[in-house]
This record gives C-alpha cells, sequence and structure tokens, in this order.
C-alpha cells in the first residue's frame, strides 16, 4: 500500500521537460503557461538530455517551445530535428511509447515534423512539411483557432474557439496527398464563429485544410504552429480596450488539459 | 575536392523567394514581358566524401523530401535565350552562420571529413531579357558586391587564410613634419590637433608609438566613442558653452534629480527604477552609414549592437523589447535621381527592414514601437535607429568595479576582420567610392551566438560569477577594454583571443568589431564555473588578460609588448575641440490660403503620404508577442489595423505596473527652426505616451541626434539650439534624459554638391505606470460616445504634411507651451487612469482631420464634429489651420456620456471642448466654420488611402 501511494504523489506530481536549443525563445512563456496549472517545469538542452543530465522518463510531458533554433538554418527546425534523431531517439521513441505527452510549438511543431515524430510514427520519418507562408513572409497576427472534436488530441478536448497569435514564417502545412486524408486535425484556423474556409489571413499560411495543428494515432503528441503560451491574461488579447477579450478565448485552456491529463494517470 | 549539392524545388511547389524577385524586377521598371525566377540553394562541401555520404548529407541534412528535392552534382547552369542562371555567393572573409551550422551538424551524423562548407543561391531568371536588364536585375536586386559576387562554376578550392607573420610595427610621428602628421593621424581617424598631442606624449616618452597604440587612440577619441563635437567648447554667437552636452541636456536630468533615476549618463543604458524590486533600461543607437551600404547586415547588425548595450548595463539586463525608427528616401524615387554608388530607397528599406525583423525575431525579442520617415534627403543617407528597453533586478542596475587580479574575459562571438575601422568610418561622410572602399567596415551578424550568449549571461548574472560588464562595440576590444579598465589598468594578451580565421594581426584583433561579443570582468575563483555556464548554452568565454593596479593599457601578442599607455593620457589626453556655431532663421514662402470649399482630397492625400501612411507591411513583419508581456500592441481597433500612439508592457508577471514606451520625430519641422524642431519630439514623445495611460509622474526621455555636417557653423548652430530645447522641455515636463547618442557628419557628395540629411532628432520616452490594465487605445469604441478635443489649436501651419502635400514649407512651425501643456497633459493622464476615457489620440502630422480619420477607421465606425467648437489659442478664421495645423499637445477623446460630467471635471481649467460625437454610420464629417461640409467621406476610402501606399 505504502507503495502505491508514493507512486501516487509522483504522479500527482505534473513534470514537464522543456527541451531547449541555441535559438529557443518562449520557453518562459511556455513555462508560465505550464506552471499556472501547477506544474513544475524544468528546461534542458538537448545536449544536457543527450548526455543523461536529465532523463526523459522523470516527466511525464515533453514541450519543444518556439524560437528559431540554429537559426532555422538548412529550414525551420531541421537541424534540430535531426539532433533528435540522431542524439534523442533513444529516448523520445519509449517515452512516446509509454504515454507520455509531447507538444511542439511553432519552431517546436516544425522540428517533431521533420524529425518524423507528428504524425508519426518516428520509424516512418518525415511525411509531411511545414514550409513557407504562401505570403512569402515572416508574419504576426492574431487568428481564431477551434478545435475539431472528433480529435483524439487530448490537448485540445473540450475546447471551442481561442484567439491566440501566429508569428512564423515557415507555417504552412504540406503533406502528400496520400498522407493529407490520414492526419488527425486537432485545430483549425478559422474565423471567430468557428467556421473553416475563412481564407487568408484568418488561415495565415495557406495550410492545407485550414489546419493548425495536429496529433499523431494516440492523440498524445501534438503539434501547432500558433502560440496559446502568448494568450494566458486577457490584457494580452489585442482587442481587450474594447471589451472583446474572454476567458473562453485564451489559450491557457490546451496547458490545463495537458497537466489535468497528467495528473488523472 | 569540392562537391556541390543543389536543393531545388518540386515540380508544382510555390516558390515565394522566386515570387519576391519577380516582384522586385517589376518594380524595377522591367515589366514588359512575363518573367519569373526559380530559387535554388547550393552547398559546397569541401573534404572527402564516399558517394553514400554525399547522398545522405543531401538527403538527411539539406532536403525537405516533401517540397524539395537534391541534385548532387548541382545541375548545369548554362544560360540559354529564355533562362538566365546567376549563382551569387559570400565573397571570401564574409562568414555566412550556415556555414557553422552545417559542419556542425555534419559532425552531429558522424562525417568528420569535411574541412569547410559555402553556400550560395542559383536564380534561374526565365523571360526575354537583354543583357543590359539583367545587369540592372543583379546589380539592383541579386548581389551586393560588398558581400558579394557571382560566380560561373563550383570553385575548384575555397580561398585560404593566409597565416599570420608577426612584425610589430612602430609609426614614426616624432620625425614627421605638419603634412606627414596629417597624413598619418587620418589613417586612424585623429585630426591634426589630436596628432600634435599625441607627438608631445611621445615625445616626452622618447619613443613613437605603435600601430596598436595609435589605433587605441584613434578608437577611443573617435566621434562615435567620445562624442567629441556634444562635448565641445562652442562659441554661439558669441555665447560661450563649454561642453554642450553637459551644460544643457545632462544639467537638465542633474537639475531635476529624480529619485527613480538609478544610473543615468554612465553606462551602456539609462536605468530607472520599475517596481522597487526590478529596474527597466533604455538605450536607441544608430546604425547608418553600415545600413546605407549593405542594408540587411547594417541593419541587423545594429539591432545587435543596441541589444549588447542593454545586456552590457550594470551587471546586465534582459532585453525585453525593441524599438526601429527608419528614415528613408522616398520608395518611388525615380532610379534617375538615385545618385551613381548608392542603393534605391526602396531596396534599402527592404533591407534594413528584414536585417532588423531577422534579427530581432530570432532573439525573441518583440518589436513594439517604431516610425519611418521618408525624405529625398535620407536617399543616400538613411538613418537606422534601433531601441532597446532591458529588465534587471535593481540591486544588478548600477556599474560593478573590477578588482586588480580580476580576470579580462571575453565572451561570444570568434574575432575576425568585420567591422575594422568601423568606428571611425561611422563619424565620416560618405561618397560614391565610399561602398568599395569601405567592406572591412560592414559587419555580419549571427544573432543565435547572441542568443547564446545572452541565455549563458544572465544565468552567470544570477549565480553572480562576473562582477563587471560591458559589451563589445564600436571600436572592438579596444574601446572595451580601455573603457573598463580606466581607473584600473589591464593587460591582454591578444594571442589568447579566438579567432574565426588566421591571418589577422594583433591590431585587427584590438580593433576588430566582431559581432555578438562581451567583456567581463571575473574574480578568478570564478573563472571555471562561468566557462562552464556559457558553454551549457554553446557560447565561448575565454580569459584574455587580466585587470591591474598601475592603471596603465598593456597589449602583449606572442609575449612580445605592443602596447604601454597611461590610462590617463587615453582617457584625459585628448585636446578640447574648440567650434563656431551660429544660427540663422531661414525665409520660406507661405502658399496662398485655399479657397473656403471642401478638403476630401487634401485629407486622403496626407493619409496616403509616405510619412502617414500605414506601416502595418513593416509592422507584421516583427514578433510583437513573444515574452508575452504586451498590453498595448502597434497595431490596434477592431480590425487589429489600427496606429496605436505607444507600446505599453506588463514586464513582470507578478506586478501590476506597466511601462509605456514612445517616440517623437518630425525632421521637417528643423527645416524651419531646429529649437522647435526639438521640443515638439519632446511633446510628441511624452504625448503618445499619455495618449495609451502613461503619466509625466516617472517618465524619461533618450536623445539621439542625426545632423549634416558639422564643420558647417549654421548646422553646429542648429545642434546648439536642438540641444537647448532639449533641455528647456526636460526641465518643463520634469522628464529627465536617461541617455543618448548621436551620429554626426551624415552627408553625401554627389557631382561636387553636399547632400545633407535633415537634422533629425528622435525623442524617445519611457514611463512607469502604476496599472497596465488602466491603459487605452485609440480607435473609436462606440457610437453616442462624445468626443473633445484637448489643447489649443494655433495657425501653425509650417511644416506641415498638408504644406508639404501642397509643395511648401512655411514658416509658422508648431511651438511648444509647457506652462499650459504640462497641466492638461496631467489632467488627460489622471482622466484615463479614472476609468473616464474609452479612446484617445493625439494629434501630429495632418493635425485634427488625419487624427479623426484614424480614430474612426481604426474603430470601424463613423463620426461628426464641428469646427467651431475646436478650442484655439488665437483667432483662426480658416478651415484648413483647423483641419491641418499640426499644433503640439493637443488630443482628440473618446468619453462615454455617463463619463462625461467626470471628465469635464478632470480637464476643468484646460482648453478642452466636445466637437462631436462617434456616429453609428460609416461615414467621417466635418463641419467648417460657415456650417458646411468640409469633410464627408466614408471611412472604407479613408482607410484604404491610408493603407494603399505600402501594401507590399
Amino acid at each position: 500500500m505504502a507503495e502505491t501511494s508514493a507512486l501516487v504523489t509522483i504522479m500527482n506530481n505534473v513534470n514537464v521537460l522543456i527541451l531547449r536549443a541555441p535559438g529557443t525563445n518562449r520557453d518562459e512563456e511556455t513555462a508560465a503557461a505550464f506552471a499556472q496549472f501547477g506544474a513544475t517545469v524544468t528546461p534542458a538542452t538537448v545536449n544536457q538530455v543527450a548526455r543523461a543530465a536529465f532523463r526523459l522518463s522523470n516527466y511525464q510531458c515533453l514541450v519543444i517551445p518556439g524560437g528559431f533554433a540554429y537559426g532555422d538554418d538548412l529550414g525551420a527546425g531541421k537541424v534540430l530535428a535531426s539532433e533528435l534523431n540522431l542524439k534523442l531517439r533513444h529516448e523520445i521513441e519509449p517515452f512516446i511509447e509509454r504515454g507520455g505527452l509531447v507538444m511542439g510549438i511553432c519552431n517546436g511543431f516544425q522540428t517533431l515534423v521533420k524529425a518524423g515524430i507528428l504524425p508519426g510514427p518516428m520509424s516512418k520519418g518525415q511525411q509531411v512539411t511545414l514550409t513557407n507562408n504562401d505570403s512569402g513572409r515572416f508574419e504576426c497576427r492574431w487568428v481564431y483557432l477551434t478545435a475539431n472534436p472528433q480529435s483524439k488530441c487530448v490537448f485540445t478536448r473540450g475546447i471551442g474557439t481561442i484567439y491566440v497569435p501566429v508569428a512564423h514564417g515557415e507555417g504552412k502545412l504540406v503533406a502528400p496527398p496520400e498522407v493529407a486524408g490520414t492526419l488527425d486535425a486537432a485545430l483549425y484556423y478559422t474565423d471567430s464563429d468557428g467556421n473553416r474556409g475563412a481564407g487568408y489571413p484568418a488561415n495565415p499560411n495557406g495550410s492545407i485544410e485550414d489546419i493548425a495543428g495536429i496529433t499523431d494515432s494516440t492523440g498524445l503528441v501534438f503539434g501547432l504552429m500558433p502560440h496559446p503560451e502568448n494568450h494566458i491574461r486577457t490584457t494580452q488579447h489585442p482587442r481587450w480596450t474594447r471589451r472583446d477579450a474572454t476567458e473562453t478565448s485564451l489559450g491557457s485552456a490546451i496547458y490545463r488539459n495537458a497537466v489535468e491529463w497528467i495528473k488523472r494517470l | 575536392m569540392i562537391y556541390s549539392i543543389e536543393i531545388c524545388l518540386k515540380e508544382g511547389q510555390p516558390d515565394p523567394r522566386g515570387e519576391g524577385i519577380a516582384h522586385d524586377i517589376y518594380d524595377l521598371g522591367i515589366h514588359s514581358r512575363d518573367v519569373s525566377v526559380a530559387v535554388s540553394d547550393i552547398y559546397w562541401l569541401e573534404g572527402e566524401l564516399s558517394p553514400a555520404e554525399l547522398e545522405r548529407i543531401a538527403r538527411e541534412l539539406l532536403t525537405d523530401p516533401v517540397t524539395r528535392e537534391y541534385h548532387c552534382p548541382s545541375s548545369p547552369c548554362s544560360d540559354s535565350s529564355v533562362t538566365h542562371c546567376v549563382i551569387v555567393t559570400y565573397n571570401p572573409g564574409v562568414i555566412d552562420p550556415v556555414e557553422d551550422t552545417i559542419m556542425q551538424a555534419l559532425k552531429d551524423m558522424g562525417i568528420n571529413t569535411i574541412t569547410a562548407a559555402k553556400t550560395a543561391l542559383c536564380y534561374r531568371i526565365n523571360g526575354a531579357l537583354d543583357s543590359a536588364e539583367l545587369d540592372t536585375i543583379k546589380s539592383r536586386l541579386l548581389v551586393n558586391p560588398i558581400i558579394q559576387h557571382v560566380v560561373e562554376h563550383t570553385p575548384a578550392a575555397f580561398p585560404k587564410s593566409p597565416p599570420h607573420v608577426f612584425e610589430i610595427k612602430h609609426i614614426d610621428v616624432l620625425g614627421a613634419n605638419e603634412t606627414a602628421l596629417a597624413l598619418i593621424g587620418s589613417g586612424y581617424g585623429l585630426n591634426p590637433t589630436e596628432m600634435a598631442a599625441v607627438r608631445e606624449y611621445y615625445a616626452k616618452l622618447g619613443r613613437n608609438p605603435s600601430d596598436a597604440e595609435l589605433e587605441t587612440l584613434g578608437q577611443t577619441w573617435s566621434e562615435h566613442c567620445v562624442h567629441k563635437t556634444f562635448k565641445a567648447t562652442y562659441n554661439f554667437e558669441g555665447e560661450i558653452i563649454d561642453n554642450l552636452l553637459k551644460s544643457t541636456i545632462m544639467n537638465a536630468t542633474k537639475e531635476l534629480a529624480m529619485p527613480w533615476c538609478l544610473s543615468v549618463f554612465k553606462d551602456n543604458a539609462g536605468v530607472i527604477d520599475f517596481d522597487g524590486d526590478w529596474a527597466v533600461c533604455f538605450k536607441v543607437e544608430t546604425h547608418n552609414h553600415p545600413s546605407a551600404i549593405e542594408p540587411y547586415g547594417g541593419a541587423a547588425t545594429g539591432v545587435g549592437g543596441v541589444v549588447r548595450d542593454v545586456m552590457g548595463t550594470g551587471l546586465g539586463a534582459k532585453p525585453i523589447a525593441n524599438t526601429d525608427v527608419f528614415c528613408f528616401g522616398p520608395p518611388n524615387l525615380d532610379f534617375k535621381q538615385v545618385p551613381q554608388g548608392v542603393l534605391h530607397p526602396r531596396r534599402i528599406f527592404k533591407g534594413v527592414r528584414s536585417g532588423v525583423a531577422d534579427y530581432g525575431n530570432q532573439l525573441g525579442i518583440p518589436t513594439i514601437n517604431g516610425a519611418i520617415r521618408f525624405d529625398e534627403r535620407y536617399t543616400a543617407n538613411p538613418l537606422v535607429f534601433c531601441g532597446t528597453v532591458g529588465l534587471m533586478p535593481r540591486d544588478a542596475s548600477h556599474q560593478g568595479k573590477q578588482n586588480p587580479g580580476d580576470k579580462v574575459v571575453l565572451v561570444g562571438g570568434r574575432t575576425g576582420r568585420d567591422g575594422i575601422r568601423g568606428v571611425t568610418f561611422a563619424s565620416e561622410q560618405l561618397t560614391r567610392d565610399s561602398t568599395s572602399l569601405s567592406f572591412t567596415s560592414v559587419q555580419i551578424g549571427n544573432p543565435i551566438v547572441e542568443k547564446k550568449v545572452l541565455d549563458g549571461l544572465l544565468k552567470a548574472r544570477d549565480k553572480k560569477l562576473f562582477v563587471r560588464i560591458t559589451d563589445c562595440g564600436g571600436g572592438g576590444l579596444s574601446s572595451a577594454v580601455g573603457e573598463m579598465a580606466e581607473e584600473t589598468g589591464a593587460c591582454v594578451y591578444l594571442d589568447r583571443v579566438p579567432l574565426k580565421y588566421s591571418g589577422l594581426s594583433y591590431s585587427e584583433i584590438w580593433i576588430s568589431e566582431s559581432q555578438e561579443r562581451m567583456l567581463l570582468a571575473v574574480p578568478p575563483w570564478n573563472v571555471d564555473e562561468l566557462i562552464q555556464t556559457f558553454a551549457e548554452e554553446g557560447a565561448e568565454a575565454t580569459v584574455i588578460g587580466e585587470f591591474t593596479d598601475d592603471r596603465m593599457l598593456r597589449l602583449f601578442y606572442n609575449d612580445t609588448s605592443v602596447c604601454e599607455m597611461e590610462m590617463s593620457f587615453l582617457h584625459g589626453g585628448r585636446p578640447q575641440t574648440f567650434l563656431n556655431a551660429s544660427w540663422k532663421k531661414p525665409e520660406y514662402l507661405e502658399p496662398k490660403p485655399a479657397p473656403p470649399g471642401e478638403y476630401n482630397d487634401a485629407l486622403l492625400k496626407i493619409l496616403g503620404s509616405w510619412n502617414v501612411c500605414s506601416k502595418e507591411w513593416v509592422i507584421r513583419q516583427y514578433d510583437t508577442e513573444v515574452q508575452g508581456a504586451s498590453v498595448i500592441k502597434p497595431l490596434t481597433g477592431n480590425q487589429e489595423d489600427g496606429p496605436g500612439d505607444a507600446a505599453v508592457l506588463k514586464p513582470v508577471a507578478n506586478s501590476r505596473k506597466g511601462l509605456v514606451v514612445s517616440n517623437g520625430i518630425n525632421t521637417r519641422y528643423g527645416d524651419v527652426d531646429p529649437y522647435w524642431m526639438a521640443a515638439s519630439a519632446v511633446d510628441e514623445a511624452l504625448r503618445n505616451m499619455i495618449a495609451v495611460g502613461g503619466s509625466l509622474e516617472q517618465a524619461a526621455l533618450l536623445d539621439n541626434f542625426c545632423w549634416g555636417n558639422v564643420k558647417d557653423e549654421q548646422s553646429l548652430g542648429a545642434l546648439v539650439r536642438a540641444t537647448q530645447a532639449c533641455s528647456d522641455m526636460s526641465l518643463a515636463y520634469h522628464a529627465p534624459f536617461i541617455s543618448g547618442k548621436d551620429s554626426l557628419n551624415n552627408e553625401f557628395e554627389h557631382e561636387g554638391r553636399r547632400i545633407s540629411i535633415p537634422h533629425t532628432l528622435l525623442i524617445s520616452a519611457m514611463a512607469v505606470i502604476e496599472d497596465a490594465s488602466k491603459a487605452i487605445t485609440m480607435d473609436f469604441k462606440r457610437a453616442g460616445n462624445l468626443l473633445y478635443l484637448a489643447g489649443n489649436t494655433y495657425e501653425e501651419m509650417g511644416a506641415s504634411e498638408y504644406y508639404a502635400q501642397m509643395g511648401y514649407i512655411g514658416n509658422n512651425v508648431p511651438q511648444v507651451r509647457p506652462d499650459t501643456s504640462v497641466r492638461l497633459m496631467n489632467a488627460v493622464s489622471l482622466s484615463i487612469s479614472r476609468g473616464l476615457v474609452r479612446a484617445c489620440h493625439d494629434l501630429s502630422e495632418g493635425g485634427l482631420a488625419v487624427a479623426l480619420a484614424e480614430m474612426a477607421f481604426a474603430g470601424g465606425t463613423g463620426a461628426e464634429i464641428s469646427l467651431d467648437k475646436v478650442p484655439t489659442g488665437e483667432e483662426i478664421s480658416r478651415d484648413t489651420v483647423l483641419l491641418f495645423s499640426e499644433s503640439n499637445s493637443r488630443f482628440l477623446i473618446e468619453v462615454e456620456p455617463g463619463s462625461q460630467e467626470e471628465f469635464e471635471k478632470t480637464l476643468r481649467g484646460n482648453a478642452c471642448a466636445a466637437i462631436g460625437s462617434v456616429k453609428r454610420s460609416d461615414t467621417v464629417k466635418i463641419t467648417g466654420l460657415d456650417g458646411n461640409l468640409v469633410i464627408n467621406l466614408p471611412i472604407q476610402s479613408l482607410k484604404e488611402a491610408w493603407q494603399r501606399p505600402l501594401r507590399w
């Protein structure tokens, strides 16, 4: 009995590892977004994890935040993806098999996709990509995201339409036709009423089928281009002075879902 | 051997880079035929590889399998009648950051047989172009000869860096005659008076100086480092002003003696208190000359430099916001009017914009405020102002002090030939030859290296591993070590400085302005942990010397002394500069008053003018959201595209306090009177700050002067008048200056004619407010709300946007009347903090008409006002004056009917009147003095006129 309760204590303690690489940013906001729901967040670099200074087995959630890992040289997320494959694959594959949560935001999503972790499995290699926005530019703007109720994704459960910023130049999801039909789209770019097909700039990059985020076959690995961690208080909303900001449009729900999922394990 | 791999887009994949170039070709005026462009990436790897390894590199590392395909070797590139193939690569010595990444990634893959990597871009241009057109495309769009060249084939071998042969050089100043001495001096940026002082010093020592010693003096005594013009003694029309800066701007700060000013005019940035636990610092730099010749790299390193200033303030601050202000020639300038050797304003604009955005975005710093001014006189001399706000624990806000025996530690990027003599170059006049002569002055930036340094630095600061810090900026190590060791002395071993490539002489190492370097003073017992802390973030830290107690600067290379100089001479030996200045108010023609009628066209024209029009195209390419602190963003309104007055941040998560950041700049006023230009810029920065809910309680200012030739007495007189205005306004508004910077001699010689920039003063403001959630925006909120105009209008049309549209300058430039405006600003600020105001916008270029139009289309709702209700400071009988006068210290304010009484009570005693209301319609209507409509336009037309010019 004593052993079981010790295990429960460990399980109730939500431990999130934020993986950093040279050029990572938004790690602090991402940490704050998890921490507001009681998670313990630990930042670690790829090299620290590779030399086992931090073990993924001690964490229930692995997050790759936004930024410009390695300056996006050779393509956004490409070099970090290569490092995950070459240095961390022996840690990440079992972590996913054990049911650990994985989240990639913006540059982290690009990394997951290029490492083949999304849509997965990793053994299949890279199947889809995130490429240059149709506008040909880096753009920072706020977008409406609506969760797909059919998705298996645990991060987006019970979410309606939220309002969060994008800030990227390479966010257009592209997939070969044979893969596109099999993707589990967790989040769509929509208008404020949740309708797809609203065109640019509602879909800021030209992603196929207005997909903003996808999950793997388990619903536990999730990647998205926008930044829900940049909307966790109402005064971040670009129209809060017009009294347009609502609690339900916050991006926080995604992080709460992750923390609650882990607590229920 | 060299292996070549080309990465192309797969058939049918969109090519935004190619489309961008095709668009730019069209903009060059080449649009008679269908031109399309395909861009591919070429990688050259030097070393030995098996075919399987080469294929693996191409497939696994370089190719995105969904959108791209690889060819190794790269596909043959031959011109045909329809396809022109241009391969562009970097010049030797220019380091492409991608090369480092490739080498690192290859190592990760277990491939250790590659010794070097280079990158190139291949442009395949389809279309029937003649060779002249092709040359134009190459020279105007694809290649900047400062850093790039065209190659025909894969190179047979990469050029090797020559090994360095050490040889100490002494310069014969003791035996030089006056002419020879002046010539020697000009090589080091030292003028004849300074050279005389140098000779006198060395005559006493009985030896000649080494080149490193002269370099050190040249850098330390340069305008950029010591601001000798600003600190000079002036004879201004008979009035003797000793040290202009100290007797004006710095004196005002001293007199105000605000307790919240923690460190001003001492450190790399000015520091003020934030909330008792935290402090904020702010610095604005210019990076003009480098941006003129290599816009992307010049501007990027401008951002990198000012960010390092903030990182090197106190014991290290975290950069939390960037601001950018640019001045360019008009984007639609005829190519024929662009002087030879000068890049077209549009190319400079695009290059500067992407350089600033790329560097700031990659560092994870939000860009929250800025401005862009256009004037033909900026064509050859664009101005790039980069500002950074930093946040630090209050106990880290003061510059540290090292002890003798502490180590001199260099952190960050490796040292190359980048930016050699950038400091003296920054202070010199540009000529058409500048672009070919000054290539070593262009610095190449790598934001990820700076990010690594930053991440390591903040950890090292919190572990208290170092006792003092400064950045390596202009003048490189020579300035950084020279300044830091002024009170102690230092010994530096130049052969220990990590280099990018061999071949640098000790002098080059000493003055190199290679980017992303910081200098630390570290107690010996902390050195190992410090090096480890940086290594954890992937940044290199190297001990290059130690601080001493003999107040001597000693440099060694391979154990040979190459410099031995007293700090007292280096910092105290510069002869004071004496300057004559005078100023005469110019007289300009006044336009005939416009006949009564309607002014719809005039308003649309002003909204569509370069200076007023929407800058959304630029703003959206900055990350405004990273770090999550933004409360009021640069774009605002119901469509999030209206022009916000100032930015508000909530930088400390558990504090309600807010930080307002704003700016003021209007160069046109300086053509009439630099005093009122400066006063107006201060007023504009402060009223922008007030308009979003800021207050004068704790407002700090920064000055950035960019001036023309300061050998010209009139130009110097203008400088004196502008500084005097800064000082007067600072005292009147109780807003101390905490930091400043100047960039002089911004002029260009063209066909024997000197083209000087307009006298340009940027005022940046930063204010701490009690509650960030009390901030407001400028967009109209709800139909039925009342509109008030606060602040008197005067007949001040001189240098207005309205006159400019008519082709006139005029003479009645807006003045500032602080006796009434301080009270007004305090009342407006109070009414906002009490929640009585729904929207507030300052009146600036284009006056009342533009402010009203902007508030209406930003809010997506119409409005009606009457000019006869506008409060005026003098009798005004013309509608055009009431519509377009640019009198300072005015606000257009939206108030809910329920708040009317309390608002009016708060504003009592000030010039403030209800002039109309917000309407449910989609039209802006303004009734003139005679009761007829003088403006009657749908908000869609107003917005379209405002958005069209820069919708690129």
